[in-house]
């Protein structure tokens, strides 16, 4: 059988997603054998050419070049899974859509004027066709090598995107919320931590964004009406990773009671 | 059945002669701030002195102005995480030149004894039986861990705010069979279970412990006690008439009330996991990178999540109103057409482990509320 060519891509990102490719250690070495790795520049500098079976892209859009780069990769690609918070919901560099990003780069730069930007951060989604999208910041490294055999194999990823609570209950946890009166995302947020922070006494943060059907409203009025969580500890929950997460987002411009909205460039 | 009184100083002896009898025991044990079941080696290792106190989105470990080991209201998971495993692997294959090798995981059973089963957690296991035992699709992992259970029920002395056994008719008192049932009395200085047994290897434990038959006052004290816990709930705001729930949820599929609950429902399924009836699940299916080997496993799952009533073309109850609607009418409504009784015992356990504090008898009042005309 032919192997399969896999591209990894990156576009506005820490990089931390492709790496937990590399931090696979002992599958690595399978992928490779299963795999041919065409394309994978935080690896190797090896580059063959398209098209590619799988491309996994990391990153945001945030400049005039990716906006047509990602046309590319996607005209090169069977099938396209964005990984991360980044190439999912736009990345903590998202943050720029709620803001001024000219005021930004005035602070942050000697120079602005060199700084070729755009306005907004965005998911890859809203640029092109996407197979499958695995949250999360970073992504979880077992979810990534499922979501590639499942590709392999043409069989659905096991990925569910319930919250992160039916992880807390499926390992036994005790809700950090109900007993000890914590604010928590779970509730609202995807799956696929393993619900990590919970597990050590803490609130999840969202870092997995948005599961499917969140009803971020409810959860941000029991956490001011009966948690006693001011709205600077709920917009900062809100305005993480997953920012422009639209979930995430609406609920925040309601917080500020609609403010910015005239910056939006909502991706919905 | 006969009735003995054991010390609660000699509480230990029954732990450990059913430890002797080769169980391994389950019981309450602080953890996380929570009043949870876990190992239980020694009567050391219960909660004596501490209780919860519990209400809508609501938990908190509280101390009690008593020693009672049992003087707690329902823990946050019940006993099915021991029956009806959270995670199970159920079968594995292997992909050679002889073909498909597919192998079934047959797991272990252990011999469990479950210490501090309450009558409403007797009456989950009953309805999980009706399920998982009796029903057309055996669970053989089910059925295996359930037939090597001991179990030492106990008779509940006081409430959570919660708690609304008296109105599903599942308790406080125990009334269905187990090894051993026991109620902690604590009156003037003294300190005593009455116990009595129901099975034979019950009262083969029963035998080994310095017990004296009760008196009629200690029989009139236990009682006490429990009719305690019984004007608890009559009293609270969650005694409510369930005997029409059937036809009173069927009569209101399209009831506005079910808007309304939607407003505000998380769909995070917190309820469905720590209900002691809810026995969805799940199977996931991969395979390795290579496409050498399968895996099947089963787990829990929930009518609040989008997979669950997935179809080809989309979910079949995609809005939160339609999960928790079915939810709700399986629990209290069609579970009599299904399996000949409610599906909801009354521990309270949705109500406090729902981060929004949905309250299911606050619905069922509501529902009746917008039906009136």
């Amino acid at each position: 059988m032919k192997k399969a060519k896999l591209a990894v891509w990156k576009f506005t990102s820490c990089d931390g997603c492709q790496l937990s490719l590399l931090d696979c250690e002992d599958e690595l070495l399978q992928l490779a054998e299963v795999v041919d790795i065409a394309y994978f520049k935080e690896a190797s500098s090896r580059e063959v050419a398209g098209p590619y079976d799988l491309s996994l892209v990391e990153g945001s859009i945030t400049t005039a070049d990716e906006k047509q780069r990602i046309r590319e990769v996607r005209r090169q690609s069977r099938a396209l899974v964005t990984i991360g918070a980044c190439a999912t919901a736009g990345g903590i560099q998202a943050l720029r859509n709620f803001a001024d990003v000219e005021e930004f780069m005035a602070v942050v730069y000697a120079q602005p004027e060199t700084i070729a930007t755009l306005e907004t951060s965005t998911p890859i989604s809203a640029h092109v066709a996407v197979d499958f999208e695995l949250q999360g910041c970073p992504i979880n490294k077992r979810q990534l090598l499922e979501v590639i055999s499942a590709l392999l194999h043409q069989r659905p990823p096991q990925v569910p995107a319930h919250s992160v609570c039916i992880e807390c209950k499926l390992r036994g946890n005790v809700c950090v919320w109900v007993a000890r009166g914590t604010p928590c995302m779970g509730p609202v947020t995807h799956a696929g931590c393993g619900a990590l922070c919970p597990s050590y006494d803490r609130g999840c943060y969202g870092c997995y964004g948005p599961k499917e059907n969140p009803n971020t409203e409810s959860l941000c009025d029991w956490w001011q009406g009966e948690l006693e969580a001011d709205r600077v500890t709920v917009i900062e929950n809100l305005r993480n990773f997953n920012a422009g997460a639209p979930a995430f987002e609406r609920e925040s411009r309601r917080q500020l009671g609609g403010a910015g909205q005239e910056q939006s460039d909502d991706p919905e | 059945m006969a009735k003995f009184v054991l010390q609660a100083e000699d509480l230990d002896l029954l732990i450990q002669a059913i430890r002797a009898d080769g169980y391994q025991v389950l019981g309450p044990v602080i953890r996380d701030q929570a009043i949870a079941y876990g190992a239980v080696e020694k009567a050391d290792d219960l909660p004596r002195g501490w209780t919860d106190e519990q209400e809508k989105g609501h938990y908190r470990l509280r101390r009690r102005n008593d020693d009672a080991y049992f003087g707690y209201a329902a823990s946050p998971q019940s006993w099915k995480q021991y029956l009806q495993l959270p995670r199970r692997q159920v079968w594995q294959a292997r992909k050679s030149d002889l073909g498909i090798q597919v192998r079934e995981v047959v797991d272990e059973a252990p011999a469990v004894a479950f210490l501090g089963v309450r009558s409403c957690e007797l009456h989950a296991i009953a309805i999980q039986d009706r399920v998982f035992v009796d029903a057309h699709y055996r669970n053989d992992s089910y059925v295996n861990r359930r037939a090597e259970i001991f179990t030492v029920a106990v008779n509940c002395t006081s409430a959570a705010a919660t708690c609304f056994c008296t109105s599903m008719h599942t308790g406080p008192s125990v009334t269905l069979p187990s090894d051993l049932a026991m109620t902690e009395v604590i009156t003037d200085g003294e300190h005593y279970f009455l116990v009595g047994s129901d099975s034979y290897r019950g009262r083969q434990i029963l035998k080994q412990l310095p017990v004296r038959p009760a008196t009629a006052e200690n029989l009139q004290m236990a009682d006490k006690a429990i009719q305690a816990a019984v004007q608890q709930m009559e009293d609270g705001p969650r005694h409510f008439d369930s005997s029409d729930l059937k036809e009173l949820l069927y009569r209101n599929l399209d009831s506005p009330a079910w808007d309304e609950v939607a407003e505000r429902c998380l769909s995070c399924a917190n309820c469905t996991m720590a209900c002691p009836t809810c026995f969805c699940s799940t199977v996931e299916d991969s395979t390795d990178l290579e496409g050498a080997e399968a895996e099947r496993w089963e787990r829990w799952d929930s009518c609040f999540t989008g997979e669950f009533s997935h179809l080809s073309g989309g979910a079949v109850r995609p809005d939160t109103r339609s999960r928790y609607r079915q939810w709700m009418t399986h629990k209290l409504a069609s579970w009599y057409d299904q399996f000949g009784s409610s599906g909801c015992v009354g521990c309270g356990r949705c109500i406090t482990w729902c981060p929004v504090g949905i309250d299911l008898t606050e619905q069922v009042s509501r529902i009746r509320e917008l039906e009136e005309p």
